[in-house]
């Protein structure tokens, strides 16, 4: 069964990537630059999935999180982030916020694919 | 090179990383105290870290780790932004690009000695190299290794809020049977009754029996995400033990627990917790308007070029269906050529939108070289930018940016005083240069002025006439003088210094420009400042032309420069003869007869045409024998052999194969010019 997946990145090739590693996986993927964005993207469509970078700018992803977690439609769904802190107080907050798991960069792409299909169970 | 290559990405995007980067730390050198500016470029910083250490460009990744730690003091308010953590950032900015263009090569001692500047300037200990590696390494498994001999029980409950924020836990379990043959119970004995059940919270708890000899590691694995949060008991047992705890276990509260065997199905009150189904929310429809992205597409230049290519052929035959369709009588292809000529015009204009970028790019860079600079020299100086919006085709502007940095440089060397000698002249203590750029016609014209000393024309007469360019004392006008220094090998500054003489002269500038079929004016007044202006056509490749016949030749006019077309009377012709100029509306435009420059040794016909064109300020008549019309023309550049052919911008093919001639607006008008100089002179 495909999955809709969001990513939310500014970097264009952490995008690029990630989204290549999911579509090969068979998943369809919508991206955003920035957590505004994926928000706005969020509120449109319904995902299975978020995956999201932390800094960003103009909204980054802790306050997406945050925001995601506020909507009831967004109860639920899995939130990924995608970190390069190893910084554990990063990580709590994130959780805090309402994360449902991290990965931290730099990621192999099967990592990447191993972490969705146990969010999504399978 | 595929666009779909990550590195190749990756490389597009660091260099917007770095230019973001290093324009945020230029505009905090002026406002040190700028939250937004210090985040920006902490955002920068990481993102370069964490893309390079994705892509395998580790040494950046542990460079630039250092100055994100630095930025992210500075982002906590531990230390404050000084201008030396910013210069030293400003210089570890190279060392990145370099890192990134060249990731293999040996940098030697340069990161050292810059994270050593660095760390003095936040006062930091100096950090070991070490640490930044470690810092992007995958994070350490804690968890023993060590394995089971026969199995794990394993008892545990999920925090009350965890499939709100995402864990599914059917999905945790199935993991579970994954590492072996399990037995799963759910306690529900802590589901409250109906009218107190928060529908997204989770009640349940599990006791798992897993006969697997995995590790305790793999258990821990499946709980990763919510292993601090939950409570998880893991105890080793050995099989017969396994199956007896199972059914002990059932005993407490056989009402509300089910013991279901291996391979399991999801107990029924689980299955209800499903956060969909449990949760009948009702989702937005997915809205028809998506979220507003600004969708941009990256492309490689040479496969615009390419298309540019194909549009100009497409052009080229266009034409020759228009001119075959004029002469038929056929309604139909009548029609279907003029629907054709309006694709191709559309296409052509969108091609050229495509193509062009604002010059806002291309001037971002001085930012940094005044910057250096104004440091390297001890000059104060003031950069000013305007027109940045005005947009020119790409590559122009390419092709333009080494011929600029040498324009300024030569400003900031050879222009500006230092401080001390503009307080003397009366001057303010900073100098200014001021780039600029705006749209005149067909071109654009980008201009370098600097408010210095002005060319010192005795100087540049001497090394002329030392160095043989001209014979001593022989007599130039003040903009033949000045166009001295654009002769190969020229160069006023008694000592080469650090700035100037980097292989880059004037003839080298001179020399970009007319292959960009441009051309450089200068204007210098002592004392005052020089004002260097490169006039650019807009595009390089199709321009709207006027196409005229002089004698039996046919030539194209770009239809920018055009300004009106009159007519030109015999009697007016016969009157003119020998003033060459036109009275148009109260003033005076001097004219060239094309027939006579061309030396066609036709007769003029009897209704000539006069085609005006100008370049901004200048305009001048082209006496021709019949304006043909309006036609898109597909520039061809000539043969070497032509280099010296200055009237002639290029080269066309009309539509019925033939070959017609671009006129050079800016040769033509000057020539005009002076033959109206020469006249007033003469009296």
């Amino acid at each position: 069964m495909s999955a809709n997946i969001l990513t939310v990145d500014d970097s264009a090739s952490i995008r690029l990537t990630t989204k290549v590693t999911l579509t090969n996986a068979g998943y369809s993927v919508t991206e955003a630059v920035n957590g505004a964005e994926g928000l706005a993207a969020a509120k449109s469509n319904s995902f299975d999935l978020i995956v999201t970078d932390l800094n960003m700018p103009v909204m980054d992803g802790l306050t997406m999180i945050e925001e995601l977690r506020k909507l009831p439609a967004q109860a639920g769904v899995p939130i990924i982030f995608l970190t390069t802190e190893s910084d554990a107080d990063l990580k709590a907050r994130a959780k805090a916020a309402g994360a449902t798991g991290w990965l931290t960069k730099p990621f192999d792409p099967e990592n990447l694919v191993k972490i969705v299909k146990k969010v999504l169970g399978r | 090179m595929s666009t779909l290559d990550p590195v190749a990405v990756f490389r597009m995007e660091a260099a917007e990383c770095l230019e973001a980067i290093e324009a945020g730390l230029l505009d905090l050198t002026h406002q040190l105290d700028d939250k937004d500016l210090v985040d920006a470029v902490f955002r920068g910083l990481h993102t370069l870290k964490g893309s390079g250490a994705m892509f395998g460009f580790e040494a950046l990744a542990a460079f630039t780790h250092h100055c994100e730690t630095a930025f992210d003091r500075v982002r906590k308010g531990e230390v404050g932004a000084t201008s030396e953590l910013v210069a030293a950032v400003l210089a570890a900015q190279d060392h990145m690009r370099a890192l990134v263009d060249q990731p293999d090569a040996d940098h030697g001692d340069t990161g050292h000695k810059l994270l050593a500047q660095l760390q003095a300037a936040v006062g930091a200990k100096a950090a070991a190299p070490a640490t930044a590696t470690a810092a992007v390494a995958a994070p350490v498994q804690e968890a023993s290794a060590k394995k089971a001999k026969n199995g794990w029980r394993i008892r545990f409950r999920l925090p009350a809020n965890s499939m709100a924020n995402g864990t599914n836990p059917l999905g945790l379990l199935d993991e579970l049977r994954d590492l072996g043959e399990c037995t799963v119970r759910a306690d529900t004995s802590a589901i409250p009754p109906l009218d107190e059940l928060t529908p997204t919270e989770l009640y349940i708890s599990w006791d798992v029996t897993l006969m697997s000899e995995q590790d305790r590691s793999a258990i821990d694995d499946v709980f990763i995400f919510v292993l601090d949060d939950m409570e998880l008991s893991v105890e080793e047992i050995d099989g017969a033990a396994a199956a007896m705890a199972a059914l002990v276990e059932a005993k407490p509260a056989p009402a509300a627990a089910a013991s279901v065997s291996s391979p399991p199905v999801p107990v029924v009150p689980v299955q209800e917790f499903r956060p969909v189904e449990a949760v009948p929310v009702k989702r937005e429809a997915p809205a028809a308007i998506q979220a507003k992205a600004a969708e941009n597409v990256r492309v490689p230049a040479e496969r615009l070029d390419e298309l540019m290519d194909r549009v100009g052929e497409l052009v080229i035959a266009q034409s020759r269906l228009s001119q075959l369709a004029s002469a038929s009588t056929d309604i139909a292809l009548r029609s279907v050529s003029e629907e054709i000529e309006r694709l191709s015009g559309e296409l052509r204009d969108t091609m050229m939108v495509l193509r062009m970028v604002p010059v806002a790019t291309l001037f971002s860079r001085f930012r940094r070289l005044v910057h250096d600079l104004a440091r390297e020299t001890g000059k104060a100086i003031e950069l000013v930018m305007e027109g940045e919006s005005t947009e020119v085709d790409k590559t122009v502007i390419e092709r333009l940016a080494d011929p600029l940095v040498h324009l300024v440089r030569n400003s900031i060397d050879h222009g500006l005083e230092v401080p001390a000698d503009r307080l003397a002249a009366g001057k303010a203590k900073a100098g200014t240069i001021t780039l600029s750029a705006r749209q005149a016609g067909g071109e654009v014209i980008i201009s370098i002025k600097d408010d210095g000393r002005g060319i010192n024309r005795e100087r540049v007469r001497a090394k002329a006439e030392s160095s043989g360019l001209i014979h001593p004392g022989q007599p130039l006008s003040d903009p033949e003088l000045l166009q001295l220094i654009f002769a190969p090998g020229f160069s006023t500054a008694a000592a080469i210094t650090n700035l100037s003489g980097r292989g880059v002269g004037m003839d080298v500038v001179k020399k970009t420009v007319e292959e960009l079929r441009g051309a450089i004016d200068i204007v210098s007044m002592p004392g005052q400042g020089s004002e260097v202006s490169l006039r650019i056509p807009l595009t390089l490749a199709i321009i709207d032309g006027l196409l005229v016949r002089v004698g039996s030749g046919r030539y194209v006019i770009p239809l920018a420069a055009v300004e009106e077309c009159l007519e030109l009377s015999l009697e007016e012709d016969l009157r003119s003869r020998g003033r060459s100029f036109i009275s148009l509306r109260d003033s005076l435009v001097p004219f060239l007869r094309l027939r006579d420059l061309f030396r066609t040794g036709t007769k003029p016909d009897v209704h000539q045409k006069v085609v005006v064109i100008s370049t901004g300020t200048e305009r001048v008549g082209l006496v021709v024998d019949q304006i043909i019309g309006d036609h898109q023309t597909v520039i061809k550049s000539m043969s070497k052999l032509h280099n010296d052919v200055a009237t002639f911008s290029g080269a066309t093919i009309l539509g019925d194969g033939s070959v017609a001639l671009i006129l050079d607006i800016g040769h033509l008008v000057a020539a005009g010019q002076q033959q109206e100089a020469q006249l007033r002179a003469a009296g």
